[in-house]
């Protein structure tokens, strides 16, 4: 074929604005099937808040709700199980939890809005499992000095009554404080923040 | 290049057929004057193997799509409809789960194979890469299968998998959920994973296993020396002196593989189609429960060796990635083991005692993490995996410094018997 009184600026010119449409239409007909990956309407509907009664929560137990799909536990700690918490302060990665796995309105060290109630999500910071609470002491199989506090079955991560990460496991945080407030006394409601007076 | 139809000039039904597609060409090029080396031993049974239990895969999946049905809330009583309802449902399910694992068994001795004879090196990169890249699809097709049952295993599996994702930094957390369709492995989540395991995978597979013998069939197999048979033609006809035609040989030869493949896999499908608790584990008979993981979660036993890996990296600097850059790199190093070999010799009856010792070591710890990524997490489970992470490290980054560094034996001219 003849390349003959081609113009070749002309020629590239036009071969560059011709991909540069074609990328452009590929990305716009892409956008649609990767936007459809994104959780659907319902599924957004279903993290709305979760209404926890806890006025029949006995001392030492813990009740289970469902927020997004996720557990979130609600423990009714004993003195005993709160004065646990600096007994175990040293073996701790984050003991003043400076990381903010929880929201900034949570300061106290027992990492609660009132200590006697912990709530956490019952998710493993590793990879998602979800801990058993071993409230039982002492454990030597789990460690040492265990004064009780969560262990996770997948990968053997350990934390104490607060949720807060022991060194040396797997998981590299303490596990997270979802938002929640108080609505009276007994009714915590999880999912959203306390009503800024 | 033209391409000249019918090449071969025949006639009839068959010619009419040649004139338009290369149905004898291929049959010849690919079969009948396929010449592959008269020594094959039999570890060249897996790969005919690999093809068999794929087929195996592909035909029982259709049949098993036919009946479950996706969903958070009927995947689960599907699958129980199969092994209860459907007329011999579970056979064709407990051929799909045993298949699952008999592929890893099959390509695990392939891959084997590969590294004790050489397989890989020039001109055979790219078979291994094709290969390495079937491993990493078959992988992901594995999990995803997991998954479909809806079992407490098979959640709480997608759960850790899919939560890996998340170990990246800044974009993890949104990642997920873009992943899952949901803040939590749900509905959505199985159905995606469906549609990968049935429609997307299989046809990657699929390609890549053509890609594969395509490549194959190109430069020719190897065999257990190492020697290249095209080296030693005849000169009347252009064979090689050492080759023998793929068909019938090897297809009969094969046929041998295949009966004795079929008794070991019908022992299992027929005998203990659970495989122990390994091949379909006990928690997967309950259904998925968000809110309750096992007490002792642990992936397929095919994943164990990577797993081990994943357990044995501790967080550092505040993430967890680090196990999962250890875990994948673990896979991504098998590719460049074409170029890691400075051998000057294929195949390991020439190569000398360190690279002997090496791949030996390598094969023992490969089994001993399989084993200790499949115990529950403990502080000599941790060591041990740890360990034998450095030992699989070591065989593939020291590979250039032994292969190099080592008396070999001479090579043969001629194949031996």
């Amino acid at each position: 074929m003849s390349n003959e009184g081609v113009d070749g600026n002309r020629r590239r010119f036009l071969t560059a604005a011709t991909s540069v449409f074609g990328a452009a239409g590929a990305a716009a007909v892409a956008w649609p099937f990767l936007a459809s990956l994104k959780p659907s309407a319902r599924a957004r509907a279903l993290g709305a808040p979760v209404i926890a009664d806890i006025s029949t929560l006995e001392p030492g137990m813990r009740a289970t709700y469902l927020w997004r799909g996720q557990p979130i536990w609600i423990v009714r700690r004993t003195p005993e199980m709160l004065a646990s918490l600096d007994k175990v302060a040293a073996q701790l990665v984050d003991p003043d939890s400076k990381t903010p796995q929880q929201p900034a309105y949570i300061t106290d060290k027992s990492r609660a809005l009132k200590p006697e109630f912990m709530v956490m999500k019952g998710v493993c910071t590793h990879l998602g499992c979800s801990p058993i609470l071993r409230a039982d002491h002492p454990a030597p199989e789990i460690d040492t000095n265990w004064q009780g506090g969560f262990f996770c079955p997948c990968h053997g991560s350990k934390f104490d009554l607060a949720g807060r990460v022991y060194k040396g496991v797997p998981a590299p945080t303490n596990i997270i404080v979802p938002p929640h407030r108080y609505d009276g006394d007994t009714v915590v409601v999880i999912g959203e923040d306390p009503k800024t007076a | 290049m033209a391409i000249t139809p019918n090449p071969y000039k025949t006639t009839g039904a068959l010619g009419w057929i040649d004139d338009r597609f290369p149905l004898t060409k291929m049959w010849k090029e690919h079969l009948s004057e396929y010449y592959a080396p008269k020594n094959f031993n039999f570890w060249y049974f897996f790969g005919s193997l690999a093809l068999l239990v794929l087929v195996n895969q592909l035909l029982t999946g259709i049949f098993l799509t036919m009946h479950y049905k996706p969903g958070a809330e009927t995947a689960f009583d599907s699958v129980e409809y199969i092994m209860r309802d459907v007329p011999w449902g579970n056979v064709i399910r407990y051929m799909h789960s045993t298949g699952a694992s008999a592929f890893f068994v099959v390509v695990f001795l392939h891959m084997f194979r590969g590294l004790m004879y050489g397989s890989y090196q020039k001109p055979r990169e790219l078979i291994w890469v094709f290969g390495a890249l079937i491993f990493l699809v078959l992988m992901a097709e594995a999990f995803c299968g997991y998954v479909l049952p809806w079992g407490n295993m098979s959640y709480w599996g997608a759960a850790v998998i899919i939560n890996l994702f998340g170990t990246i930094p800044f974009i993890g957390p949104d990642l997920v959920v873009w992943i899952q369709g949901d803040f939590v492995p749900s509905d959505a989540t199985l159905n995606r994973l469906f549609s990968i395991h049935v429609i997307a995978l299989p046809f990657v597979l699929v390609g890549l296993v053509v890609a594969h013998i395509l490549a194959l069939h190109e430069v020719g197999s190897n065999n257990p020396d190492g020697v290249e048979i095209k080296k030693n033609k005849d000169p009347a006809t252009g064979i090689p002196k050492d080759g023998i035609p793929f068909h019938p040989y090897y297809t009969v030869k094969d046929l041998v593989g295949v009966a004795g493949f079929l008794i070991l896999f019908c022992a299992v499908i027929f005998f203990m189609p659970d495989g122990g608790g390994y091949f379909l584990e006990a928690p997967n008979f309950t259904p998925a429960s968000q809110t309750n993981t096992p007490e002792h979660i642990t992936p397929a036993w095919y994943f164990g060796t990577y797993y081990a890996m994943l357990r044995a990296t501790p967080s550092f600097a505040g993430t967890q990635i680090w196990g999962v850059i250890v875990m994948g790199a673990a896979v991504v190093i098998l590719f460049f083991v074409p170029w890691l070999d400075k051998s000057k010799v294929k195949s390991i009856r020439y190569k000398g005692s360190l690279s002997k010792i090496a791949l030996t070591v390598f094969a023992i710890n490969f089994v001993i993490l399989n084993y200790y990524g499949l115990q529950p997490p403990s502080a000599a489970v941790q060591l041990i995996s740890q360990i034998g992470t450095v030992i699989y490290f070591a065989f593939f980054l020291l590979m250039p410094w032994y292969s190099a560094n080592e008396k070999t034996k001479p090579v043969p001219d001629r194949v031996t018997e």
